[in-house]
């Protein structure tokens, strides 16, 4: 077997960029932030290894939300979006065969969970969940309606920018990474203390994604524009790693 | 690096992460098949010991969450990963290596039916002790948390380069699972007195 693999430790990540543990205005994170500075280690196999899920697990409609959960003939309600972009690595190298999970409310707002109670109504026709797998260049693409905004109990009167929900694999364990997606122009990104609580405003314009008007299809749907990155690999192998393992 | 290059900064997955990565606990029965991914580690004929993995996962206040998401990635019973990213002999094709389960809804309580995973190399040649890496998501959890189970009968963890890092010794055994017959429990505490060691992987 001489299929070329990357074993290569990640680079670190950089803690300053992400949000901090504690968000005071997120006030779920008041209780579930660890105090302790998390310990640092060398990369080692169990975190330079990841799962791989092949092209064989996704099902034809699993990147389209728009029918996947539909009775047959029926589509969801509300604006049909195209979501799409690609999955590198800070090196700017394509990640192939990398597993996208994503999930989000229906056009009003309303999530298709045992737990969401929002006077708004479930879509008969909307489930709210779609996956795949990147190509050899990293691409993916979804199909779906936008998903609407909703108050949540934080503050008095907190509103989430209309989002969508990314869980996203690579290729080593280390690399997992959820993260939301947010509309151009939306004036709730300002607003809302899950997004804020990302330091740097250059890293919030990164989970931002841009109307793409050429890969809009003409009288069917519009398309967004959404590149994720996951952490890079250093240059240096590992050191004295014994032969043949 | 330029800052176009660097990693996109992590969210919260939210209360609602089950519905993308464990659709048929959100409520979506047949999403997906039915088969939500990660739910079945092992096939019959896995090789190695079968062990069930328990806990539960604690806030600062001492309440078992009860919407958060735990994966687990571990070697097979040789200490080989299911993975391209391992180059060495195949891993053992009955036994994923990876696995993901939401905490119960009502009582908190995570579950993995899985093998007890060999020895894996640190970078200078030594062995670490048996582990699996554990990767927490919730509502109120801004950047998945990353941890250790280790085992309580493994006489190996007095060596474990990694469990040797952590200058704070009595902290050492908030990565070791106990072991009841073939359960083995680990809680998890995010914060508090009994925090769990947690890791910038």
């Amino acid at each position: 077997m001489t299929e070329t693999v990357n074993l290569q430790p990640f680079s670190r990540r950089d803690l300053a960029w992400h949000p901090p543990a504690l968000a005071p205005d997120y006030k779920s994170s008041h209780l579930r932030s660890p105090q302790h500075p998390p310990i640092s280690f060398p990369n080692t196999l169990s975190e330079c290894a990841g799962p791989v899920f092949g092209h064989d697990i996704i099902g034809p409609q699993d990147h389209d939300l728009i029918v996947n959960y539909a009775s047959s003939g029926q589509t969801a309600i509300g604006p049909r979006l195209i979501v799409h972009g690609r999955l590198i690595d800070e090196d700017g190298r394509a990640v192939p065969n990398a597993l996208i999970e994503i999930w989000q409310a229906n056009a009003g707002g309303r999530y298709r969970h045992k737990k969401d109670g929002y006077l708004a109504p479930l879509d008969p026709n909307f489930g709210g969940c779609g996956r795949t797998v990147t190509d050899q260049d990293g691409a993916y693409s979804f199909h779906t309606v936008q998903p609407g905004p909703y108050p949540w109990p934080n503050g008095g009167n907190d509103w989430r920018p209309a989002h969508i929900h990314f869980s996203v694999f690579g290729s080593g364990f280390a690399q997992r990474l959820i993260t939301q997606m947010y509309f151009e122009g939306d004036p709730h990104i300002a607003l809302c203390p899950i997004v804020q609580a990302i330091p740097d405003q250059a890293a919030i314009t990164r989970l931002v994604a841009k109307l793409d008007m050429e890969k809009t299809i003409p009288m069917d749907a519009r398309a967004y524009r959404f590149d994720l990155i996951l952490r890079g690999r250093q240059a240096t192998y590992f050191e004295n790693r014994p032969e043949g393992s | 690096m330029s800052a176009d290059l660097k990693e996109s900064p992590s969210q919260t997955a939210g209360p609602y992460v089950h519905i993308g990565c464990v659709p048929s606990f959100a409520g979506l029965e047949g999403m997906y098949r039915g088969r939500d991914l990660g739910a079945q580690m092992i096939r019959d004929g896995v090789v190695g010991e079968r062990i069930t993995i328990q806990g539960r996962i604690f806030d600062g206040a001492g309440e078992a969450s009860k919407d958060a998401m735990v994966e687990i990635w571990q070697a097979d019973s040789a200490g080989r990963f299911n993975s391209p990213g391992d180059t060495g002999e195949a891993s053992d094709p009955s036994f994923s290596g990876w696995g993901r389960q939401p905490t119960d809804g009502e009582t908190g309580l995570f579950r993995f039916e899985t093998i007890k995973p060999g020895a894996v190399p640190w970078n200078d040649g030594r062995q670490q002790a048996p582990h699996i890496s554990v990767w927490v998501v919730a509502r109120g959890i801004n950047l998945g948390l990353h941890t250790r189970i280790y085992f309580s009968d493994e006489a190996a963890n007095a060596d474990d380069p990694l469990l040797s890092m952590i200058s704070d010794t009595a902290r050492r055994s908030t990565l070791v699972a106990n072991r009841s017959g073939d359960t083995f429990h680990f809680d998890i505490h995010l914060q508090g007195e009994k925090e769990t060691v947690f890791f910038d992987v």
